[in-house]
């Protein structure tokens, strides 16, 4: 790829990610903030894609804008929140904010500042060729070497997925129509169809 | 040709945005949980910054994992949020003091 491409995208992304995240910080309505978290998030899953982590990428864009950030949406919507929380402590934790913001930054730039991890230091690694899956080398990796932790990360989604339901579910309620999984099973074919006896009825003759 | 403290830089003022976000946005249950989840991304820039880096895809079945846990934090999350807000009607945290400590 050309340098000077690369270079414009890799800064066009981390512009828009950063600004983004300045949004998210800043603005006063939630469905704004949620909707710059969305800017946020599909901008570094392009700086990803620049990484050459493109399922990583994907994944960003899959699970986190569509379902992570449709969630919150659908949250900060559904709650109504007719008066917003006030603002009175924006002005007086403003100074204290930008204090740790400028301390944070300037003390990792400190830390991880190019005369540390520059180019002297970690070269660009080459990059993979048209036939390089990377779907492929992680799959290889989770696969074998962290089967284990994979399949923990399921169960753990299962519980997530019951703590879920079983904290918002309030019960079910008189005159809904609903399945009863247990009156299903426990159904006999006598419940269902009765056999008359009758008397055959004798042959019409034409 | 872009260097890795570049990423990490990024990284690194994602994360104080977040920081600085958490601190002026106390009263916004919601915020506080996407200032987290705004950290959360610039850790994960970070990983996979090192691992292309370093040729060493660690750093992304990391991330993967990072993805897995918070995607369940979010959910359980705002589940109970919603149970907070049909119980007291209210996300500021400064009206949930109901467990005095």
């Amino acid at each position: 790829m050309d340098l000077l491409v690369e270079q414009i995208i890799f800064f066009a992304f981390a512009g828009m990610t950063v600004l983004a995240g300045a949004v998210v910080v800043a603005v006063r309505n939630p469905v704004h903030s949620v909707l710059a978290l969305v800017v946020a998030f599909v901008a570094s899953a392009g700086l990803w894609l620049l990484l050459e982590a493109e399922f990583l990428a994907l994944v960003l864009i899959f699970v986190y804008v569509g379902a992570v950030m449709t969630l919150f949406l659908f949250v900060v919507m559904m709650l109504n929140i007719r008066e917003l929380p006030s603002r009175e402590g924006f002005v007086r934790f403003l100074p204290l904010a930008l204090f740790a913001l400028a301390a944070i930054v300037a003390m990792m730039v400190f830390v991880i500042g190019p005369q540390h991890f520059g180019l002297a230091q970690y070269a660009i690694p080459a990059h993979h060729g048209a036939d390089y899956s990377n779907i492929r080398e992680l799959g290889l990796v989770l696969y074998t070497h962290d089967v284990y932790p994979f399949e923990l990360a399921a169960v753990l989604l299962l519980i997530a997925i019951i703590a879920a339901i079983s904290l918002s579910f309030r019960g079910r309620r008189v005159g809904t129509r609903s399945q009863v999984p247990s009156a299903q099973i426990a159904v006999k074919s006598a419940d269902r169809i009765r056999i008359i006896k009758m008397a055959s009825e004798p042959k019409v003759k034409r | 040709m872009i260097p890795l403290s570049d990423y990490l830089i990024v990284g690194a003022i994602l994360f104080g945005l977040s920081l600085a976000g958490i601190i002026i946005n106390r009263k916004n249950v919601i915020i506080l949980l996407m200032c987290i989840e705004l950290m959360l991304l610039a850790v994960n820039t970070n990983f996979i910054a090192f691992s292309h880096y370093l040729g060493d895809n660690l750093g992304e079945i990391f991330v993967f994992f990072i993805l897995t846990v918070a995607a369940a934090e979010a959910a359980i999350g705002l589940a109970i949020l919603m149970v907070l807000y049909r119980n007291r009607q209210t996300i500021n945290v400064e009206d949930l003091d109901s467990l005095k400590g």
